[in-house]
């Protein structure tokens, strides 16, 4: 496949699918043994839209980011499915592929600003940077870069490139990460938890400032949170992870309406989902996750499900419908089995 | 910036002064007239109490250590006792040798060590990175003298490719030659110990998260390793190369009097060895001054690669 090919975009209606996740398991190799991770996760990212990604720590939610990117940690090992991205399986393309595709079809910005920027580089050195592939001047770079950060609220945007990053609070540096992404115009931004550092106001700035830069570019973007009310606010779908599965998808409003899943369920009680109130965590369900070495037989939340019952100890539960494009892995939605109580 | 260059100078001062000190306490302590040994068994009285009269010899420790630095302000380290020449002269013109050899062992250290604990890094597990890694903890190992002592064996007399004694001077080529094998025995084992620092603050960086910001960007490798890693990862090298100058000095004086070259080695070694008081207390001077001036670049070379470290100046 050419180069061209790979960083066109594809002209495509808004709502067809730009990032398609299907099956994908992903193993960490660890001194008690393969860490399953990721099991036949699938996720859809539709173009133009924003997709939330839930779940409490540990379930997997940056793994998936990660993995999509292809920027995963050396002992990961992916076992099964694809991630197609505009059409093509990101996951058989060579490192050199994958590099051409990665700050023009799709880039990536991290939970804690303190780190995502080099320290002895000026803010204006990396945003120069990453227009390594436009061939204008360098003072166009700068002007562009200028205008990136004065676009995400930054003022005195021209000399403020010459500061290094620790010149910056962690508020102004995620909007400095935000501008970056905002140069490259990516078609598809993966955002890794990227409000869970910052203090509740500067969390409201930052999602406005994302809602605002997807309107303009018309990207899509991967939000993972596990602040619902976040999620609420931002995102147009939602996929609720739990222990390397996903538990529940469908729309924001379904989903906060109707959640199909006993653990969404439980998410909802603890956390009604307000952005202006600050959850530093998930909420707090009782039980724990199950070991991810020896990954349990039948359904993965079956130990802190209250209303576990004899299929859920031997079958794991595939996604059955709640309504239109909206699923839920739990035998409770199960019509073929007949009336529980 | 100014504050810190102040606070520098303060304290190499009070080094300098506190090592002169011990050493004047040291050489009071020692059994036997500095005098009489200088002059040796037949000296007549009169003679001793001339040299007691012009050494100062008699007046109180703390008066002669006084009257040491009160001269030194005024540029004056005493006279050579056997030649009647100024200290500082003499020393001073020793201290290009063995800047020389120290400027050009850690030049070839970093220049060959840098790369060589960046590859491994980089190609971790790799059968160069495991390699080095033996080859470096060997060369660590190993002291500096015995590598000079091999090196002169080997290079010198066994193969002789190079000369084996003196600085040579006689035009660049003569002066490189001579250089050449001390400035290997100094630098080998900083090579080793660069690597090793190198290799581990780069695995350490590169594991960081605006190095994978940067790829999530595209960036192309060789800019992420050269320019995001890479300049972050020499910074604990220029420290540890600040803070191992005492121990390169140390090198230096063996390596000197291995391959009988001059420098301020090979004068400190003859003047402890004749009792030449005045030149042992102005090369002790000059080598504390060299030391801590070291440290102060390392700093200063710190903060113009780090900007978090030049705001805190
Ligand atoms: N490099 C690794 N080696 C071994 N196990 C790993 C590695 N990285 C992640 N894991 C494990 O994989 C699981 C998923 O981790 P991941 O970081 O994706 O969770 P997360 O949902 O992003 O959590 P958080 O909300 O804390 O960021 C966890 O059990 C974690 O311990
Ligand atoms: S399948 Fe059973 S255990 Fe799992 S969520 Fe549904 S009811 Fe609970
Ligand atoms: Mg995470």
């Amino acid at each position: 496949m050419t180069q061209a090919s790979a960083t066109q975009p594809i002209e495509a209606p808004a709502g067809a699918v730009l990032l398609e996740v299907r099956g994908l398991s992903l193993d960490f190799g660890s001194s008690r043994g393969r860490v399953r991770a990721l099991r036949d996760v699938s996720v859809s990212v539709p173009r133009g839209r924003i997709v939330g990604v839930v779940g409490e720590s540990g379930c997997g939610k940056s793994t998936l980011a990660f993995a999509i990117i292809r920027l995963l940690a050396e002992n990961a090992m992916i076992t099964a499915g694809e991630v197609r991205l505009e059409g093509r399986d990101l996951l058989t393309l060579t490192p050199r592929q994958m590099r051409d595709i990665r700050g023009r079809r799709v880039s990536m910005i991290f939970q804690d600003p303190m780190t995502s920027l080099n320290r002895v580089l000026s803010v204006g050195q990396h945003m120069i940077d990453i227009q390594y592939r436009d061939k204008i001047s360098q003072a166009d770079k700068r002007r562009r870069a200028a205008e990136a950060l004065t676009r995400v609220g930054i003022a005195d945007a021209e000399s403020r490139l010459r500061d290094f990053p620790h010149q910056f609070s962690g508020g102004m540096r995620q909007r400095i990460c935000i501008a970056m992404a905002l140069l490259v115009e990516p078609a598809l931004l993966l955002a890794d938890e990227p409000t869970t550092a910052l203090d509740a106001t500067m969390e409201v700035q930052i999602v406005g400032l994302l809602k605002a830069l997807q309107g303009e570019l018309g990207c899509s973007i991967l939000f993972v949170s596990h602040h619902l009310g976040t999620v609420a606010e931002l995102c147009d779908d939602v996929v609720v992870m739990y222990a390397g599965e996903v538990v529940e998808r469908g729309s924001v409003r379904d989903i906060f309406k109707r959640p199909g899943h006993p653990y969404t369920q439980a998410l909802l009680e603890c956390d009604p989902g307000r952005i202006h109130e600050k959850t530093r965590h998930l909420p707090t369900i009782p039980g724990s996750l199950p070991d991810l070495v020896e990954v349990p037989q039948g359904c993965i939340f079956k130990d802190r499900c209250p209303h576990a019952f004899e299929r859920c100890q031997r079958e794991r539960p595939p996604h059955y419908p709640v309504a239109e494009g909206h699923t839920a892995s739990c035998h409770l939605l199960d019509e073929t089995r007949g009336n529980h109580s | 910036m100014w504050f810190y260059l102040a606070r520098r100078l303060l304290l190499a001062v009070a080094i300098v002064m506190l090592a002169v000190t011990l050493l004047f306490v040291m050489i009071h302590a020692v059994p036997g007239d500095p005098a009489a040994v200088i002059l040796g068994p037949r000296a007549t009285p009169e003679q001793i109490a001339q040299i007691h009269e012009k050494m100062g010899l008699d007046d109180p420790l703390p008066l002669q250590i006084v009257n040491f630095f009160v001269d030194v302000t005024r540029g004056d380290m005493g006279t050579d006792v056997f030649t009647q020449r100024p200290v500082s002269q003499i020393v001073l013109g020793q201290m290009p040798y063995t800047i020389t050899l120290i400027l050009s062992a850690i030049t070839w250290a970093t220049l060959v060590g840098i790369p060589l604990g960046c590859y491994s890094a980089i190609r971790r597990n790799s059968l160069i990175d495991k390699f080095v890694g033996v080859i470096s903890v060997s060369a660590i190992a190993i002291p500096s003298f015995v590598m000079a002592i091999y090196a002169l064996l080997i290079f010198a007399v066994w193969l002789g490719w190079l000369p084996a004694i003196g600085a040579g001077g006689d035009g660049f080529w003569d002066t490189l030659s001579h250089l050449i094998l001390p400035a290997f025995a100094v630098g080998v084992g900083w090579v080793g110990y660069i690597a090793r620092i190198v290799r581990a603050s780069m695995l350490e960086v590169l594991g960081e998260t605006h190095i994978r910001m940067a790829r999530a960007f595209g960036l192309p490798e060789r800019r992420i390793v050269f320019r995001y890693a890479l300049t972050l990862a020499i910074l604990p090298t220029v420290t540890v190369l600040g803070v191992g100058m005492a121990h390169l000095l140390s090198a230096a004086v063996f390596a000197e009097v291995v391959f009988a070259r001059p420098g301020l080695g090979a004068l400190i070694v003859h003047a402890v060895d004749t009792r030449n008081y005045p030149i042992v207390m102005g090369t002790v001077l000059v080598t504390t001054a060299l030391f801590v001036i070291s440290t102060t670049v390392a700093d200063l070379i710190n903060a113009a690669l780090d900007p978090r470290v030049r705001e805190g100046l």
